[in-house]
């Protein structure tokens, strides 16, 4: 496979925003609720070329949820955005009753996902969404690895899915690398790098990391196949399970906490399935706090290194 | 529907008596499940579908139907007991409350079935938020049918019933009217003890609300109330109606130890024949 290249940073709110745009030209059904942050999660470009179709609900999360629930029952299509530990967190009883119970197509969308928020520190760098998103019964969740698949993931949401979705995004620009013409499908695991000797399996920002990681190891002749994870619910059991029973051994990479997220969601699959060593990068049980974004991810460990770390321990319990 | 004659009051009294004894029938079938507040919601619910809502129970999802959105959903039962009664399904079904695959689930459960249900509700606090988004879904379409919800006095403590009702006047939503069932009363005693709500009517007015207060087991009073709710220009209307909790059996009235109880088959039997 060809490498991937990035052609300049892009934070996937940027993607979200865009998408979100598009969308609302394509279904004139979409309508944006805005809980105040509207410029700061991307939702500001559809706010001024469909004023009509923006409602705002000022800092009132849980009234934003109940709105959008009433608006799908209308035949709207909603989305709501802030950030994601508000989004997902405030308003989880919401969420379950009013959207998931009722099994109402609204898109919620996550920002400010993981430590790469940076200097805002550790009350607004969402750790946990992922973990309770995907309990919900009816709930999709996607959590897309760069700006250009943001924007796809929006689209698809809207067009494509019918029951409530959570969309997950960050806020500083990442590298953007994946094709502007990629096929979105929900649900559907990505094939970014060829190889038999482990699997990494990633989900957002860290699938740029798990990238980086498989071309360092490639020129010790360890071949890794790098699996990104967009959707986490539905999660692509044959992608998974192939690439245990072929590679052997797993990596799993987030920028969330441990418990709950993409690892456990694999675990669940594996362990049934096809058991193989698995290791995880991600946040052990703990808060972030405020810095640079880069320095962030090196301190809790969300970068190449740390996936090639526990890339050779993976591989070191092949077999035992 | 029906206009609010003499005739038309007379009727709805016979309506309500029906659907009480329905909900204390149900519920000894049931064995649990909320009796006082399903009976002090009786006449309001009576009020709203045999004379104040635009509805056809013979086609449950007709778009210009008026919307009723139940957000305390634990009084499901009165609202099972009001839509038999109009004719959505057979009374009969209404002895399988909250048994193994029926379509009267403890709390409303939307997905399982049951023609008029709008939303699935249960948590406390949400039914509201909902309303908001139909009467604004119903502006954004250009569409002339109202939204009710009815909530509890309890249910108010909630922070995201102040939530909605901010937003509901910001958006001046006059196609919205939310009916409290101001009974006093919630599980651990009056509502002036557990967390007071007074003054209510003035907390109302003060987030924008055309509020109103009536006798919540008077139909004459409930139904003007409604009237003036349909003729405000510009505000969403709330109506504060006063009422007892066991409303229409006489032994249990204003106890609040009925809220989520369910009488046995015996103690129905003597309800049956109090029931007025
Ligand atoms: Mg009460």
């Amino acid at each position: 496979m060809e490498r991937f290249i990035n052609r300049g940073n892009k934070a996937t709110k940027a993607g979200f925003g865009e998408g979100l745009l598009e969308a609302g030209i394509a279904n004139l059904n979409v309508i944006a609720i805005g809980a105040d942050i509207t410029a700061s999660v991307g939702v500001d470009l559809f706010a001024s070329k469909f004023p009509q179709r923006f409602i705002s609900l000022g800092i009132a999360e849980q009234n934003c949820v109940g709105v959008a629930a009433g608006l799908a029952l209308s035949g709207k299509i909603p989305v709501f955005a802030t950030y994601g530990v508000f989004s997902a967190l405030r308003t989880t009883d919401q969420v379950r009753i009013s959207l998931c119970y009722n099994n109402l197509h609204v898109v919620i969308g996550g920002a400010h996902a993981g430590v790469s928020v940076g200097p805002d520190g550790a009350t607004h760098q969402a750790l946990e969404d992922i973990a309770i998103m995907r309990v919900m019964p009816n709930m999709t969740v996607i959590s897309p690895c760069d700006a250009s698949q943001a924007r796809l993931a929006v689209i698809s949401s809207v067009e494509q899915c019918h029951g409530p979705v959570y969309i997950r995004f960050g806020r500083e620009a990442m590298p953007d690398f994946t094709s502007p013409l990629q096929e979105f499908i929900p649900g559907k695991a990505q094939l970014m790098h060829e190889g038999n000797d482990l699997a990494i399996i990633a989900t957002g920002h860290m699938t740029w990391e798990a990238l980086q990681a498989a071309y360092e190891l490639e020129k010790e002749g360890i071949h890794a196949r790098v699996l990104n994870i967009h959707t986490i619910k539905p999660i692509d059991e044959p992608a998974l399970i192939l690439a245990a029973r072929e590679c052997g051994a797993l990596v799993t990479a987030e920028e969330h906490q441990l418990a709950g997220g993409l690892g456990s969601a694999v675990s669940e699959v594996i362990s049934k399935n096809y058991p193989v060593p698995i290791e995880f990068v991600g946040m052990n049980d703990h808060f972030g706090e405020s810095g640079p974004p880069r320095e962030l991810m090196i301190k809790f460990g969300f970068t190449a290194e740390n996936i090639i770390i526990a890339a050779r321990k993976a591989m070191s319990r092949k077999g035992i | 529907m029906g206009s609010q004659t003499a005739n038309g009051v007379s009727s709805l009294t016979l309506k309500a008596r029906c659907i009480r004894q329905s909900v204390v029938r149900s519920l000894a079938a049931a064995g649990s499940g909320h009796l006082g507040g399903s009976m002090s919601s009786a006449d309001i619910l009576t009020a709203l579908y045999f004379s104040v809502m635009k509805h056809k129970p013979e086609d449950p999802f007709w778009a210009g139907r008026d919307r009723f959105i139940l957000s305390i959903g634990h009084i499901a039962p009165v609202l099972y007991a009001t839509l038999a009664e109009a004719g959505y399904f057979p009374k009969e079904e209404l002895l399988s409350l909250r048994k193994m695959g029926s379509r009267l689930q403890g709390h409303p459960g939307r997905d399982h079935g049951l023609p008029g249900m709008e939303l699935s509700a249960g948590s406390l606090g949400q039914g509201l938020s909902v309303a908001v988004g139909m009467a604004l879904a119903a502006r954004l379409d250009g569409l002339d049918y109202r939204v009710y919800c009815l909530n509890g006095d309890g249910e108010l403590q909630e922070g995201s019933i102040w939530e909605a009702a901010m937003s509901a006047s910001h958006y001046k939503l006059n196609n919205l009217t939310a009916i409290i069932d101001r009974n006093g009363l919630q599980i651990d005693g009056s509502t002036e003890t557990v967390m007071s709500l007074e003054p209510l009517k003035k907390k109302w007015e003060a987030f924008g609300w055309n509020a109103m207060e009536c006798d919540g087991h008077d139909f004459g009073s409930l139904l003007n109330a409604f009237k003036k709710a349909q003729q405000e220009a510009v505000r969403p209307s709330i109506i504060i109606a006063k009422t007892i909790m066991g409303k229409g059996i006489p032994s249990i009235e204003g106890d609040y130890r009925w809220h989520g109880k369910a009488p046995s088959k015996e103690q129905a039997e003597e309800m049956l024949k109090e029931v007025h």
